[in-house]
């Protein structure tokens, strides 16, 4: 029977190496599968964390080969088997052991967003093509593997200022919400720092939902925080019409 | 002198997150109660959000005809009458309003011309009712339930797991458990405890539930003298995926046939029309399910042991839209295209009909203090589960379970709890670092899986099922002799040493109270005794701990009365 090998990294906290296991092959098999058949037979301590195996519940994040990945969607077929198949714990987030990360962050920031809020009086009529946009955004399965990918976190580290690409998606279909009634741009632009986003698509790239991340919810949220602060004549409008109510 | 273990105080405790914890969660919080829900894994990983095909409710959205009478006439003959009628009646009449506050706290369903919420067709329901979301309806449920959750102020304890309820007297006072991440042990102490832990599929083999899916609750809830009814009732899905090995038993969605998708055995034969001319593959689970694994059994399967499923006569894109995850998940995992050709199904252990026994109302326990709701509580769906029936069921208890939590947390003081209880659940946790040389927790499981996958399955007899209660107690000895390699830091085989127990006491469950049924019904198929036997119709069989034993007897079923009677015998 085929065989690969695999090093996958063993450690905390205070660091760890990877190390080197022998798995045999199955048709169809996948990433996920390989560390049970690990666990099972060779380091039952090996700490995953997975739930659903089927892309839809986005626990099993991690790097397989260098590239962010849900490892119960990524085949063994689709990897070179001459070489080590290397696999790594999500490279911005703390290590907890082995390829479990501490993404307790994601859950903080996700509670500072004000939740939906419906319009008085909405009578509840919703049409299709107004919830299709909305509905995209809506499919985050929260593997966070565009958080561990975009710079503005996985390089600069800059969890205090910004919320990351998975907070965007979120607030956008918050914002989209046909009824919807609050605001959240002053947020976008000072809570989550929006404006460090320079567009450079990595999390549309990894994204096992395809949601488009970058130009369905970053750049309309850009927009309407440049509508809201920069320019000067909707302003105006919004003062003579009264703006949505603006959340705290 | 006693160790101090971190401790946190709530009126009530929820155990588990997914979608009846949540809105335990919320209803308890509604009644100004202090919550706090303990889950195994992150927030929104729950079996709810693989949940694909829609929650039923009679909103007569698109078939004006409907109401909650079919809606509890359809649900008591899926059940094959085994139902407590009332939670029936309950659930069909409180499902519209539970999925109305769900798009009032930000869920958007897919979308009627007209504007509302859109209903598809469902295997057992006579109108178009579940309403959904593509085939996504769990993700949009979990997420909308957790996000207002956390919003009202639920403290969530993530990656902890409960391994014992700790009591004062005969009542309920709190929970032992430890935090997975540090292997730390952790003390909740509780007026109301609602168990929401869900099912027990990872007992067999072949099944589309996650890991968690242990029978926690089911088994500490019985430890702590509960009694369990209905055990007997597994049902297995009639399509899971069957190819390529690894993703045996994934779901395939129950919406493929909902939106027009058909079975045919390898000779190209519509063999629903053998089992069910009148509701095909619509028809219950537990109808197609063994049809299936009939016509594998008798030599008409596919390839690699099932049946053909398919939906590519409709258009591509009303495929892609409708059901995106299935598209997805045979492309990436099994290199089926189905818009273009068929699946390959076969049955997969899904969903426990069984569970803890409760009052009807209240959710409320034979324990004090104790109550359940969702997959870990029975009665509701009797012998047979329909599809979407969970959801609804998840919403409707949920909430009555966590409003009658915090009422009862709201008339009593905090319990109690004596040291030794704790001490002892503590040493109990850490025995299997103690043994050494011990077999590993993952062969026991496996062999634990084949046990059940091959003497509890789908056709059962009383020669196979005495053999797995045999079975049983040998994998019990060696669960008693295993040892765990490692560390206490987030260790899965530690962890499986103790999810270990809890599947071993409901498989015992399952296996006794399937010996006792001597009649098929519903999910339960007997070889040796097939047919209804209108005796067992009026019975539920109820497990009970006494000392060291599972005592098992049986109780009468709620008999139906006056009008409903009528309607559920009414011809339709």
């Amino acid at each position: 029977m085929a065989e690969a090998i695999f090093e996958v990294f063993r450690g905390t906290r205070e660091g760890g190496q990877p190390a080197a296991y022998r798995v045999p092959i199955a048709p169809g098999m996948v990433v996920l599968d390989a560390l049970h058949h690990i666990q099972a037979h060779q380091a039952p301590d090996l700490a995953v964390r997975w739930n659903c195996k089927a892309g839809k519940c986005g626990s099993c994040s991690a790097e397989v080969n260098g590239r962010p990945r849900l490892t119960c969607k990524t085949r063994m077929d689709a990897l070179p088997l001459d070489k080590p198949i290397t696999v790594q714990p999500m490279k911005a987030f703390p290590v907890i052991k082995d390829l479990v990360t501490d993404v307790s962050w994601n859950y903080r920031v996700n509670k500072k967003i004000p939740p939906f809020e419906p319009r008085p009086g909405a009578d509840w009529k919703v049409y299709q093509e107004d919830v299709d946009r909305v509905q995209e955004f809506r499919k985050c399965i929260e593997c966070f593997l565009c958080q561990n990918v975009c710079h503005v976190l996985r390089e600069h580290e800059e969890m205090e200022h910004f919320g990351g690409p998975r907070f965007f998606v979120r607030v956008a279909g918050l914002e989209m919400h046909p009824l919807d009634s609050k605001s959240r741009t002053r947020m976008l632009k000072e809570e989550l720092g929006i404006g460090l986003c320079n567009i450079t698509k990595c999390c549309t790239e990894v994204c096992p939902e395809e949601i488009h991340i970058t130009d369905n919810a970053i750049i309309p949220l850009k927009e309407r925080v440049v509508d809201e602060f920069y320019d000067p004549v909707l302003m105006l409008v919004r003062k003579i019409r009264g703006a949505k109510q603006e959340s705290g | 002198m006693t160790t101090e273990y971190e401790t946190h105080e709530h009126d009530v405790l929820i155990i588990g997150a997914g979608g009846a914890g949540l809105r335990a969660a919320l209803g308890a919080l509604a009644q100004g109660a202090k919550v706090g829900v303990v889950c195994k894994s992150l927030l929104g990983k729950a079996h709810t959000v693989m949940a694909e095909g829609g929650i039923a409710a009679a909103m007569a959205n698109v078939d004006t005809g409907d109401d909650w009478r079919t809606h509890f006439r359809d649900t008591m003959r899926g059940g094959k009458l085994l139902n407590n009628w009332r939670m029936a009646q309950i659930h069909a009449q409180e499902a519209p309003e539970r999925v109305r506050e769900l798009e009032q706290w930000g869920a958007l369903f897919d979308r009627t011309e007209d504007g509302q919420i859109l209903q598809r067709a469902f295997g057992g329901h006579t109108f178009r009712r579940l309403c959904h979301v593509g085939d996504r309806t769990g993700l949009e449920m979990i997420r909308t339930l957790q996000d207002r959750g956390v919003q009202l102020g639920i403290d969530v304890y993530m990656e902890c797991t409960i391994s014992r309820l700790l009591k004062d007297g005969d009542r309920v006072a709190g929970a032992f458990g430890y935090w997975r991440e540090q292997g730390r042990f952790v003390v909740f102490r509780a007026k109301s405890i609602v168990m929401a832990t869900g099912g027990i599929g990872k007992a067999w083999k072949i099944t589309s539930n996650s890991w968690e899916y242990t029978g926690d609750g089911m088994a500490l809830a019985y430890g702590a003298g509960a009694e369990l009814m209905d055990m007997e009732f597994v049902q297995f899905h009639p399509t899971g995926m069957v190819w390529p090995p690894g993703v045996q038993g994934i779901l395939v969605t129950e919406a493929v046939r909902g939106e027009g998708g058909v079975l045919r055995n390898k000779l190209g034969q519509r063999f629903m029309e053998k089992y069910d001319p009148k509701k095909l593959d619509l028809s219950t689970r537990d109808v197609v399910a063994r049809a299936i694994y009939t016509e594998v059994r008798e030599g008409r399967g596919t390839e690699h042991g099932g049946a053909y499923l398919d939906i590519s006569q409709k258009p591509a894109d009303y495929v892609k839209k409708k059901l995106p995850s299935m598209y997805h998940q045979f492309k990436e995992l099994a290199d089926v295209d189905i818009t273009k050709g068929p699946m390959e199904v076969g049955p997969t252990c899904h969903y426990m009909m069984g569970g803890i026994r409760v009052d009807a109302e209240t959710g409320k326990s034979s324990v004090a203090g104790l109550f359940a709701a969702g997959e870990a509580a029975a009665g509701l769906h009797g012998a047979n589960r329909l599809g979407g029936n969970s959801l609804s069921d998840l919403l409707v208890f949920g909430r009555r379970a966590g409003l009658a939590a915090a009422e009862h947390a709201n008339k009593i003081s905090t319990a109690a709890i004596d040291s030794g209880q704790i001490e002892e659940a503590a040493s109990e946790m850490l025995a299997p670092f103690e043994r050494n040389n011990g077999e590993s927790p993952y062969a026991i499981h496996r062999d634990l899986q084949e046990t059940m996958q091959n003497l509890v399955g789908i056709f059962r007899n009383k020669e196979d099922l005495i053999r797995a209660l045999e079975e049983l107690e040998k994998l019990k000895e060696r669960a008693g002799r295993l040892s765990v390699e490692g560390s206490r830091l987030f260790n899965p085989g530690w962890h499986l040493a103790q999810d270990l127990k809890a599947m071993l006491t409901v498989s015992e469950a399952v296996t006794r109270s399937a010996l006792a049924r001597e009649e098929s019904r519903g999910a339960h198929s007997r070889i040796d005794h097939p047919g209804l036997d209108p005796i067992w119709g009026t019975k539920n069989n109820v497990i009970v701990r006494q000392g060291s034993t599972m005592a098992l007897r049986q109780s009468a079923v709620p008999e139906l009365l006056g009008d409903l009677k009528q309607l559920v015998a009414e011809e339709k």
